[in-house]
């Protein structure tokens, strides 16, 4: 299956464009229905900040001018999605005159370090596990312990993020409260450096390893059912190789790569579900620039950042859907689309 | 025959294989509805019994324990306030009776709609095929990909407050795509059932065909997919909530994590304050958890037999 056919490629693009685009033009167009004026809004932090601002329907024509929203729809969206096509999103208004794409790009590598690191580690966790679970050779309380486990699965990360935290750093104080690096070392290179992001992202991490090991778990599970009774499994024991040999080599090896499908659509929700535990922990992510955005109805920030998210979801899934025929040969296009 | 004989597991054994054994008497599903009822019952129970006044910002002492507790200050928690209060002098009690239904019907609401779409839009994709088909199955495509609280964050964030309703009709819009695909797939293996084109040949009408014949063998994976989306919805709900967004003058158990969050409930040690919403949303996702095993223990027997 080296090639991939044109029409499934053609397919896959088309949906991929379309799920963009409709996400961008849905973001585009909510504020605009709303009767909210994100130049008064403006205004009124100026007002605010100086107590009184003389001339201010000069002020806010001008406001208007910068932002653009003096001109006609059509205009306005043209310019908004030849923008978003090379991450322009313009000025924050909160942080007035930082881009916010240099916002953007300070928070992204923090939320996807977070993210790969979380992944790797329950894909590894919850798909030996889910074997485990099917092997008859495991320990008997490995059968038992997990499937009790799996209770925590249905659990979003955020409430298993307030109880690590309470548990870990306020009360044992074994790790901080809050925040990605300790204010005192600083960024770069250094050793002390990475200890302390590597101690600041262990209880973010743990609070979503934990609930999500247990939807591979799941998976594995009945992947590997389905292994086990196959015959080469059969003719292994048979030729007497050893059981553990057949549960790496022979078993997880063909039941694994199903689950692979499965991430393409997890992932929505799994970064969801990152950006709220970002957002409690006050981790320098995604979640956290989205937050402070809300705090400070910074418009333009709020949509750079759904925008980069959703784009960041509808990449993977493509690429998920792409690479899978290489990683699985027995998994034809032409029966996907 | 003679049931003295058997070991407990045989009896066991044998009373499941019963001819009239109900599936539906499956234990996971019987403690999952169990957990959800309780939820209710608090709210129906809590309405009756308790002063609902007290849920209004300075209408009890502030940040009391839960009886048996104290507090950093060294007060002990009181009758009046059994669960405590939070830092806003309002009773925790009260803020569960109201807050955790409406949690639970912001769910059940938004789930209600996106199902009905998913059912309408599924039925139409398998059945009518063609263009309406590729329509659907492509939009289905699109918005599975995109993650509902991203979007709602910017409806939030541009409308400022909403209402339940409205959150729950909002949320109801990205919860229909995994229902439409499910009974879309459904429809089109079972168009090619023998009972379908029996009845199709017999002069069966569309709807008799789509009602009667189809319907009922849908129905274990409608409620699954049902639950599965009430979960989502419940997460994105709180997930809004979290972030500061959604109903903000209504009790909602997502609400209360916010603002012991913004107060520092966690370094103050009132646990109370986030703690109690926590596990009721732990309740109620673990027992929607239970209900989806417990559903598919129904509708899928060979997993009966393994577990």
């Amino acid at each position: 299956m080296g090639r991939i056919p044109r029409d499934y490629l053609i397919n896959r693009l088309v949906t991929l464009v379309l799920t963009v685009l409709i996400a961008a033009t849905i973001i585009w167009i909510i504020p605009r229905l709303s009767p909210v004026d994100p130049a008064e809004i403006a205004l009124g932090r100026m007002a605010a900040g100086a107590g009184s601002v003389a001339n201010s329907e000069e002020i806010l024509a001008q406001l208007r001018a910068n932002m653009g929203i003096d001109q006609p729809l059509i205009v306005q969206y043209l310019k908004y999605i030849s923008g978003a096509l090379v991450f322009d999103f313009g000025l924050s208004t909160a942080a007035f005159p930082t881009p916010v794409s240099t916002l953007i790009l300070n928070a992204l590598p923090w939320t996807m370090g977070l993210m790969i690191l979380s992944l790797l580690i329950t894909f590894f966790i919850g798909n030996l596990l889910g074997a485990l679970m099917v092997w008859e050779r495991s320990p008997k309380l490995v059968k038992v312990a997990i499937p009790a486990a799996m209770v925590f699965t249905s659990i979003p990360p955020i409430l298993s993020g307030l109880l690590l935290m309470w548990i870990f750093a306020a009360k044992l104080q074994w790790f901080p409260l809050t925040g990605a690096y300790s204010i005192f070392v600083e960024p770069g290179w250094t050793w002390d450096f990475v200890r302390s992001v590597l101690h600041h992202g262990f209880l973010p991490a743990l609070s979503i390893v934990v609930v999500t090991f247990g939807f591979w778990a799941l998976g594995m599970r009945g992947l590997m059912i389905t292994v086990q009774g196959e015959d080469y499994v059969k003719l292994a024991e048979a030729k007497g190789l050893r059981p553990r040999y057949i549960l790496y080599r022979y078993m997880i090896r063909n039941a694994i790569l199903p689950q692979i499908t499965a991430f393409a659509l997890k992932i929505g929700l799994l970064i969801a579900g990152q950006v709220l535990v970002e957002r409690i922990f006050a981790y320098n992510g995604m979640g956290k620039l989205l937050y402070d955005a809300i705090l400070n109805q910074d418009f333009p920030v709020i949509q750079g950042v759904s925008y980069v998210i959703i784009l960041i979801t509808a990449l993977s899934v493509f690429l998920v859907d792409l690479l899978y025929p290489f990683i699985d040969p027995r998994i034809r296009h032409e029966a996907q689309t | 025959m003679s049931g003295a004989h058997m070991t407990r597991a045989e009896r066991r054994q044998a009373r499941r294989i019963r001819r009239f054994d109900n599936p539906w008497l499956n234990p996971k599903l019987i403690w999952g509805a169990g957990l959800l009822l309780s939820i209710i019952f608090i709210g129906i129970v809590g309405r009756v019994l308790w002063d609902l006044e007290l849920v209004f910002t300075g209408s009890s002492p502030l940040k009391l324990p839960p009886l048996g507790f104290e507090n950093l200050r060294g007060q002990p928690g009181v009758m009046a306030h059994p669960i405590g209060t939070d830092g806003g002098g309002r009773d925790m009690l009260a803020m569960i009776i109201i807050g955790a239904p409406n949690t639970l019907f912001v769910g059940l609401l938004a789930s209600l709609i996106g199902m009905s779409i998913g059912i309408f839009l599924g039925f139409s994709a398998g059945f009518l095929g063609g263009r309406i088909d590729d329509t659907i199955r492509v939009g289905a495509d699109v918005m599975i990909t995109i993650p509902p609280l991203l979007i709602l964050v910017v409806f939030q964030s541009a409308f400022g407050d909403v209402t339940l309703t409205m959150m729950a009709l909002l949320i109801a819009g990205f919860v229909w795509q995994s229902p439409t695909r499910l009974i879309r797939a459904q429809v089109l293996s079972m168009k090619q059932s023998g009972y379908v084109q029996m009845a199709q040949l017999s002069g069966a009408s569309t709807s008799h065909i789509m009602f009667r014949e189809m319907m009922p063998n849908l129905v274990p994976y409608l409620f699954g997919s049902f639950i599965a989306s009430v979960t989502t919805s419940i997460v994105t709900a709180v997930g809004l909530e979290v972030l500061g967004l959604g109903p903000q003058r209504i009790p909602t158990l997502g609400r209360t994590i916010y603002e012991a969050i913004n107060a520092g409930a966690l370094i103050q040690n009132l646990w109370w304050w986030w703690g109690i919403p926590t596990l009721l949303l732990g309740v109620i996702f673990i027992g929607l958890l239970l209900i989806n095993l417990g559903l598919d223990e129904v509708s899928n027997p060979r997993l009966r037999r393994l577990s």
